[in-house]
């Protein structure tokens, strides 16, 4: 599954560090790294912690978006 | 206007052509479908694949945590669009309305957004650049090619440029036990963008961590062996240093030489257009069919004396391509100006660099909470008496209220009483920018145009 962070909003509460470890991680003392490309296992943990973040900074796809956006690329 | 007027019949029936098929051209495609229209969408992009994002590509990717083809970006919604993928757009046709692409085919629009964003200036001589373990870092492909690179264990890579590409790329390169020199013209890092003040601060950290950091100096020469592998670089003080990769961290240049000759007012500063995102002609005249959005635009801001600002910026990309996208589908009276407040962050050295407003407009600094020494801190940068710009490091939840600083035209020195306040006081100095005259790596906000205080403009046209 695909997410993104505006890390324009971002302002490291780590929420979703907590909610979903494997896919957010703070590097230092509040940069958020995570990863864009994130298992489809994870999807409930991202989901949560998209709906935890306090400056809703996460935008995770939506499953039938995605049919089409494969269907177009070599 | 009746529901039946000109601009509901185009969000029915109209023909979108969305050239560049990138951050902004994504949100701007999912805007028009969001808001409404109907009509057919053709989606160009020179890269073969579909749209991603960027930011992670020196931080995620250069770790070896995120593959370079893992960011492609996640969808608002359907878009339904007619996808041509790995064909740039090589000529515009504004007459006939018309998109020429790479494989000779054209394709026909009653509007266009252009939005081609811009791409990493390469080192200025060929041969060297051409030698193998030479990089720049802008696409996906370009990741992938450095990181594979970087996981073989170079000896020694050579960063070029010290802007916040180059400074990440140096901070993933330390993170990965490897040995960096970053060789920087400006007199420290980031100091095109953020100043002396706060270049002091990165030069610092850089150091702290092990990067073999030289300033005031540029790279003369890159030297290969017979096999074409680079080996050495010459520096302009005399020395020499061997390495097995150098990349080239220059800044970026505008994707417009496709719009040369097309009547469009654009050239290596972007694509001019007034704050609906309309493009200007070369006479100066706003077009109705033709809007722009993301890294590649230049457009009036009334918060910084409605000089053109080109940001490139992620969340203008975003912000602009959305009101672009209204706009286009939209009658004269219900279009809203794109008057985003420039911000973005960087990650490097374990520390969270944001900034909010135009930092280079700035005459002087002052910290206003934390300390320099710390590397915790925010401060705020003054012009004529007033906030124009704010930077944190590792401050990022104050990052909003000094936004709201700056559209409010409040008064600098600060006269807010905020927690966190330095012991010494607020005592501004110098922002300590170097001459805008002299070349840099270039700061990710560009001002340029008219500004009555600014009489240094003069107008060079292109050679023929």
């Amino acid at each position: 599954m695909r997410l993104v962070v505006d890390l324009n909003r971002c302002q490291g509460y780590a929420q979703c560090a907590f909610l979903a470890p494997d896919v957010f991680v703070m590097h230092g003392e509040e940069a958020l790294m995570y990863d864009p490309g994130a298992d489809e296992s994870q999807r409930e943990q991202i989901t949560r912690a998209a709906a935890a973040c306090p400056v809703q900074a996460i935008l995770v796809d939506q499953v039938d978006q995605l049919e089409e956006a494969r269907a177009h690329v070599r | 206007m009746s529901v039946d007027g000109p601009a509901a019949t185009f969000r029915r029936r109209g023909r979108i052509v969305v050239v560049g098929a990138s951050l902004a051209g994504l949100r701007a495609a999912e805007t028009l479908r969001e808001e409404g229209f109907t009509g057919t969408l053709t989606m160009v992009g020179d890269e073969p694949r579909e749209p991603y994002d960027r930011p992670p590509l020196s931080k995620q990717v250069l770790l070896g945590k995120t593959p370079a083809d893992g960011t492609a970006l996640p969808r608002r919604r359907a878009i339904d669009a007619e996808w041509r993928l790995g064909v740039a757009a090589t000529g515009l046709d504004l007459t006939e309305k018309r998109v020429r692409l790479a494989d000779g085919q054209e394709v026909a629009f009653d509007r266009l957004l252009i939005a081609t964003g811009t791409r990493a200036r390469p080192w200025p001589r060929d041969a060297e650049a051409d030698l193998d373990g030479v990089f720049v870092l802008r696409t996906s492909d370009d990741a992938a090619r450095l990181d594979r690179r970087l996981a073989a264990g170079p000896r020694r890579v050579l960063v070029i440029g010290a802007g916040f590409t180059g400074s990440e790329v140096a901070s993933a390169c330390r993170e990965r036990g490897l040995e960096v020199t970053v060789a920087e013209r400006g007199p420290a890092p980031l100091v095109g963008a953020l100043g002396g003040v706060i270049g002091a601060v990165a030069a610092e950290l850089q150091r702290e961590h092990g990067v073999d950091l030289r300033c005031c100096i540029t790279v003369t020469a890159l030297e290969g062996d017979p096999a074409g592998r680079l080996r050495r670089a010459h520096l302009s003080d005399g020395t020499a240093l061997d390495v097995d990769v150098a990349v080239i961290a220059l800044g970026a240049m505008r994707n417009t030489e496709w719009l040369a000759g097309s009547g469009l007012g654009a050239g290596p500063r972007g694509v001019a257009c007034d704050a609906g995102c309309r493009a200007f002609d070369v006479h100066g005249i706003v077009t109705d069919d033709i809007f722009v959005a993301g890294d590649v635009a230049r457009s009036p801001h009334p918060l910084f004396g409605y000089q053109f600002l080109s940001l490139e910026h992620w969340g203008n990309a975003v912000a602009q391509a959305e009101v672009a996208a209204h706009n286009m589908i939209s009658a004269g009276p219900d279009r809203r100006p794109h008057l985003w407040v420039p911000a973005f962050w960087s990650a490097q050295f374990g520390v969270n660099i944001k900034s909010v407003g135009v930092p280079p407009m700035g005459e002087e600094i002052a910290v206003t909470q934390g300390s320099l020494a710390g590397r915790r801190f925010a401060a705020a940068y003054g012009f004529q008496g007033r906030v124009i710009a704010a930077v944190t490091f590792d401050h990022a939840r104050w990052i909003d209220f000094y936004r709201e600083r700056i559209e409010a035209a409040a008064p600098f020195p600060p006269d807010f009483t905020g927690v966190d306040r330095p012991p010494e006081g607020i005592r501004p100095v110098s922002a300590d920018f170097p001459d805008p005259a002299l070349p840099t790596h270039g700061p990710t906000v560009t001002l340029s145009g008219y500004s009555p205080s600014d009489r240094r403009l003069t107008f060079t046209p292109a050679r023929a």
